[in-house]
């Protein structure tokens, strides 16, 4: 089995981890710049980060024959400090370069606040007018739906966006159709709670078909798996469902969708 | 759809009802307890209404029960959780 693993947020895991997900299959991840579980002080501290993820991520990966790639952005979990994300938002512009960087992600919003969707606003921009793709991060919970209906607002209201170069991450059963019908991609966040389980992202597969969407593990410094995608595979395979569409939706979907940015080179 | 309803139920039933019982007894220890319980119990009980719909959207129908259902932005973000329920306007 080979896959790519759309999601991950290495900072947070062991080099054991790269270990067990190059074993399981990983050719790829893409790490999303994100939340640190604490607010950073300041843009120099994102500033260090974004080199963490440009610079150092890249060469632990590699140790383990994984491509590494990252997109960047200030998390919407800080996006209610208008300020810094100002500050953050200038300096996005000196890493844009770096061979691994994909695009502007993963905003989007956490509490569907005001400044949060100024912030987001101000994220459409800035890749719109660098020709970059976008990662769309969706609130949890009992904010997923709202949040999700803003971000689509947001999105089709910038004419320079074309949906099919933006995901939008953390799809559940609520919000998979209107992601879908808006032109966008989908993904499915596996978690051991709090998200989506292996079992319903197969139903959502087997409901709305596997076209535009793929799956992913977003594991971080909380309960996560890094190997939930190879294991929902499994359980896939379990099910009985033919090679072909298991190799769909864990490689070949993130592979088409992340190789309209030309960087993606596996 | 790759199985039919009996190798569903071969495959699922067991997780299913250990699922169950355990809403079940938690059910049981919010009863036991003392106090008063909060929104997030109402919004429980609503959402359990719905599995009793029929068709195929429960999974839906559970996770909108317990959605905002408002379409504005809040003014400010006081804090960066979510607590799983929709405490209500003015919450």
């Amino acid at each position: 089995m080979r896959f790519i693993e759309p999601h991950a947020h290495m900072v947070s895991r062991t080099t054991d981890d790269y270990a067990d997900m190059a074993t399981a299959g990983c050719v790829a991840l893409c790490e999303p710049a994100f939340w640190a579980g604490f607010d950073r002080g300041s843009a120099d501290g994102f500033r260090d980060y974004f080199r963490q993820l440009t610079e150092v991520e890249p060469r632990r990966a590699a140790n383990y024959g994984i491509k590494h790639f990252t997109w960047l952005c200030i998390n919407p979990k800080e996006s209610e400090d208008m300020a810094l994300a100002a500050d953050v938002l200038s300096v996005i512009p000196e890493f844009m370069e770096c061979p691994n960087v994909l695009g502007i992600g993963e905003i989007g919003l956490n509490k569907n606040s005001r400044n949060e969707i100024k912030v987001l606003q101000q994220h459409v921009d800035l890749a719109a007018s660098h020709d970059q793709m976008i990662l769309v991060h969706t609130p949890h919970l009992e904010d997923k739906h709202k949040g999700t209906r803003l971000i689509l607002d947001v999105l089709k209201y910038d004419s320079r966006i074309d949906p099919e170069r933006v995901m939008i991450d953390h799809v559940e059963e609520h919000t998979i159709g209107m992601v879908l019908d808006a032109g966008h991609w989908g993904g499915m966040t596996l978690y051991p709670e709090s998200k989506c389980s292996p079992a319903r992202a197969i139903d959502m597969i087997e409901r709305f078909g596997s076209e535009r969407l793929w799956w992913d593990a977003a594991c971080d410094w909380g309960p996560s798996v890094p190997l939930a995608v190879p294991r929902t595979a499994c359980e896939m395979r379990r099910r009985g469902h033919d090679e072909s569409l298991i190799e769909k939706v864990i490689f070949e979907n993130p592979k088409t969708f992340l190789s309209q940015s030309d960087r993606f080179q596996l | 759809m790759a199985m039919t309803r009996q190798k569903v139920l071969d495959q699922y039933f067991m997780d299913a009802r250990h699922k169950l019982i355990d809403i079940a007894a938690f059910l049981d220890r919010v009863d036991r307890a003392e106090g008063d319980a909060d929104f997030r119990l109402k919004a429980f009980r609503d959402a359990m209404k719905r599995l009793d719909d029929n068709g195929k959207d429960r999974a839906h129908d559970v996770l909108m029960a317990f959605s905002d259902p408002t379409g504005e932005p809040i003014a400010v973000a006081h804090g960066k959780g979510a607590c799983g329920a929709w405490p209500g306007q003015g919450e």
